[in-house]
């Protein structure tokens, strides 16, 4: 047996420190989420697979293909901060948050320009005056899929951009403290956790420009 | 409410700890950040929705006990609710299905979840691990704030036009997609809401909840040294975390559907109905056992004290805890036997339900082992926690009989169904939590619950509790839909009309005796007989701390080298052994603890 020491023990449990857990821990939930949503998404598609369309008839493929591509981006200038901030480098954390709030921003709003172009081609969350035609097509054409087809696309890439939107005010927050210099090579926290949530939303991402727009 | 709160907190600081004084008034009392504060902001509110809710329930009764007959005094009612006659108002259909609704959905998620998680876990978890605070109290402060206006929004619908949400507690689709159907309209949509930003504060909780228990236990309290009431409630703020998103998706869609108009749920547009029930219930399973792990976790803290012997099988009640937290995902087809699924799927689905009874037996043998032969102390809490064991056995037995697709052909939407809820979450969880408040209230107030009158709410809570709910059992056998608000209007139910008023008259008895609690409650935080610390004798942490605990809890980290259950243990003069006592130099007697390890984690270090 040993004999117990006066000194006080280190505290028991993980050694990540609370805000980094609590993300993590926090982004289990948003997988539970967004589980949800794909999960109801695949089965309404296998229920009633007349509802949807092919891939590219309705839904303008190429455009978000760049969008996604663009978002990609945005997790490497978000990589590319912390590295700086680890440097304890404050000009480059700066430069590379600015760098991702300006190419998450410019995502929403492709994605807003996008929603446009698709309403104005019938292609709507309401199942009453759902009329989608394919791209393209002359007025009056054939209806393609049915109202399951802008709910489910609506909601899923909507939340989304809810949480793009989301991201980019804790990124202008970050950058604000940023150039208050709250940030030093010891003290990175608030920019990891900022990266863990981007880089997630950009993983939800790529599962949901598959899902939704490539199968 | 809130005044009344504030004054109860001030009064009973007033002889409490002064080291704090520096926190302003605002800070400590209503955006408070402290996990005491907000556990004892969580009891308050949810009593008061406690006692709404059975005012709902009672009015309920009433209609079926006298159905069709005058109110007496409902007269006071709008005449959307209750439609005056020249002897008096009488219940609208509308107004009974919104009743049934409310009653159902405030019970579970405004008075059962927030007692069991906001109070209990609010209170036990740092205090219980040896930390002086939750990881973000400011994120605890926030889920709080969040829980106070869904409350009232959801009480807010009952005011406006169309009346509060009238779909069930369950709000199956398609009845809940359009007002066309249920007469509400704008009460549907705020019912979700609310519930949506309710579950948007259990989640910020259990984010807290899972990071504290993880990062912040004092050295020395190992994975398994926790107290089963934190572990229990590590296991359902896990539940927490990953079924109310779930739910969030859900609701969100279901409200696309009534407002903007998608169609998801509804049929008529080539939506899935029976989606809805799949995500529901997908949540709604786990939710029935966030209502139910932490009233076991309080249980067995309780029955182990007040019976001064370890708790039987300690590691196997956790791995009980963990085994249900898992099995729980895989069963929710049970309650959607009668929806027309694949009867293969619908047996796979009872056999994985039945599963969930061989660790709910576990836990229940554990306890009876811990009473075999023990020295019993028949105190308020005790007895509570005892009735938790009993009734929710009774309530376990009747979701097997459910639970055998055959016999759930005759039972569905019965009054079966109602008699096995409530005995799992009125014997079961409210037992339990009225078994947690006595037997911690102390630990809040510094004073003791009065005994005498204690045991009094007790007794006639029991028995009239088993007056009500267990003849609904019968009802349910004998056909009596659930949710029904004339059952005389079939020829076959009118036998059932004597026992209807039976119930309804208990019920009544029933929710008068709980003015006895109330009573209780609020005498004994001015008048009750002071406690000193450690009023229990009991081994876990909280109770090495001053009643009630400073801020910060712990004068100094505190150092833990056992487990939490070392009663009557040869080791100690006394009958106890807190979980900071250092084991004895050299060999001494084998103390016979299931958690003998001596060493601090890290000592060697
Ligand atoms: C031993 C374990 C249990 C089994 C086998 C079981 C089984 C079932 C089944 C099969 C149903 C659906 C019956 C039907 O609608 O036809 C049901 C309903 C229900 N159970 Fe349990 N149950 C168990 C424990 C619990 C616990 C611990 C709770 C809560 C604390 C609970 C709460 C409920 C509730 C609230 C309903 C009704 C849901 C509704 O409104 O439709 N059950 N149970
Ligand atoms: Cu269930």
């Amino acid at each position: 047996m040993t004999t117990i020491t006066a000194d006080r023990a280190p505290m028991a449990g993980m050694k990540v420190y609370h805000l980094k857990l609590g993300m993590w821990v926090f982004l289990l939930s948003e997988v539970m989420f967004f589980t949800g949503l794909i999960g109801s998404y695949v089965i309404l598609r296998f229920a009633h697979p007349e509802a949807f369309g092919v891939p590219g008839e309705v839904l303008n493929v190429p455009l978000t293909a760049f969008n996604t591509f663009v978002l990609i981006c945005s997790s490497v200038t978000m990589v590319k901060a912390f590295a700086a901030i680890e440097q304890n480098d404050q000009e480059g954390l700066q430069k590379w948050l600015l760098a991702t709030i300006l190419l998450g921003a410019f995502f929403v709003g492709v994605q807003a320009w996008e929603y446009t172009l698709l309403a104005s081609e019938g292609f709507v969350p309401m199942a009453e005056s759902y009329h989608a035609i394919a791209r393209g097509a002359a007025e009056g054409s054939e209806v393609i899929g049915g109202p399951l087809y802008g709910a489910t696309f609506y909601t899923m890439t909507g939340f989304h951009g809810a949480h793009v939107s989301i991201g980019v005010f804790c990124l202008c927050f970050t950058l604000y403290r940023a150039r208050k210099g709250a940030y030093t090579a010891g003290n990175l926290g608030g920019v990891e956790i900022m990266g863990l949530y981007w880089h997630f939303v950009d993983l939800v991402w790529i599962l949901l420009f598959t899902i939704v727009y490539l199968i | 409410m809130s005044t009344t709160e504030k004054d109860i907190a001030s009064a009973v600081d007033a002889g409490g700890q002064h080291d704090h004084h520096e926190i302003p008034w605002i800070r400590k009392y209503v955006f408070a950040t402290d996990h005491k504060m907000i556990a004892k902001q969580f009891m308050f509110v949810s009593l008061f929705f406690l006692v709404v809710g059975g005012a709902l329930a009672g009015m309920m009764r009433f209609q079926l006990g006298f159905p069709g007959q005058p109110m007496p005094g409902a007269g006071i009612l709008p005449d959307a609710m209750m439609a005056p006659t020249p002897n008096g108002a009488i219940m609208l259909p509308e107004f009974y299905n919104s009743l049934v609704t409310m009653h159902g959905t405030i019970m579970i998620f405004f008075a059962i979840m927030p007692l069991l998680v906001g109070l209990f876990g609010n209170l036990l978890i740092p205090l219980q691990i040896g930390a002086e605070d939750m990881a973000f109290p400011r994120l605890n402060m926030a889920s709080f704030w969040l829980a106070v206006p869904a409350g009232m929004l959801m009480l807010a619908s009952f005011a406006v036009e169309g009346g509060a949400a009238g779909a069930g507690w369950t709000s199956y689709a398609p009845l809940s997609t359009s007002g066309e159907w249920t007469g509400v309209y704008l009460g549907q949509q705020l019912w979700l809401v609310s519930l949506t930003i309710l579950g948007f504060s259990s989640l910020i909780g259990a984010v807290n909840y899972i990071t504290t228990v993880i990062n912040l236990r004092a050295p020395g309290m190992t994975w398994f040294r926790i107290p089963l009431a934190t572990w229990s409630l590590f296991v359902t703020a896990v539940l927490i975390l990953l079924a109310i998103p779930i739910l969030a998706g859900a609701l969100i869609m279901l409200l696309f559907d009534q407002t903007i108009g998608t169609g998801f749920f509804r049929p008529e547009v080539g939506g899935e109905p029976l989606l809805w029930q799949h995500l529901f219930w997908f949540f709604g399973h786990p939710e029935v056992y966030i209502l139910i792990l932490p009233a076991m976790g309080i249980t067995s803290e309780v029955l182990s004290n007040r019976a001064r012997k370890p708790i039987f099988g300690y590691h196997s009640m956790v791995l009980a805890l963990i085994s249900i937290g898992f099995l729980g995902w895989i069963v929710w087809g049970h309650h959607m036997f009668q929806s027309g699924m694949n009867p293969l799927l619908g047996t796979s689905f009872m056999i994985s339900t039945m599963a969930i009874a061989v660790p709910s037996a576990i836990k229940t043998f554990n306890w009876l082992g811990t009473l075999w032969k023990a020295d019993i102390h028949f105190d308020v809490p005790m007895l509570h926690a005892l009735s938790f064991v009993s009734m929710f056995i009774i309530g376990g037995l009747s979701g097997i009989f459910m639970a055998s697709t055959p016999v759930d052909i005759y039972i569905h939407d019965t009054y079966f169904i109602v008699a096995h809820l409530h005995y799992v979450l009125f014997g079961g969880s409210l037992f339990a939590i009225f078994a947690g408040i006595t037997y911690w209230f102390p630990k809040m107030f510094g004073r003791m619950m009065n005994e005498p009158l204690g045991k009094v709410h007790f007794v006639l809570t029991f028995i009239f509790y088993n007056l009500v709910f267990f003849p609904m059992h019968n009802l349910g056998l004998q056909g009596m839909m659930r949710r029904i608000y004339d059952f005389t209007q079939y020829d076959f139910l009118q036998p059932l009309q004597p026992m209807n008023q039976f119930i309804t008259l208990f019920a009544f008895a029933l929710i008068t005796t709980q003015l006895l609690f109330v009573f209780n409650f609020f005498w004994s935080i001015f008048k009750g007989e002071k406690a000193g610390n450690n009023p229990w004798k009991s081994n876990t942490l909280e109770w090495t701390v001053p009643s009630p605990p400073p801020h910060g809890n712990f004068a100094e980290m505190p150092t833990v080298f056992r487990g939490p259950y070392e009663y009557s243990s040869p080791e100690s003069d006394d009958d106890f052994l807190p979980q900071t006592t250092p084991p004895r130099e050299g060999p001494g007697p084998s103390s016979g603890v299931p958690e003998p390890t001596p060493t601090p984690e890290g000592a060697e270090a």
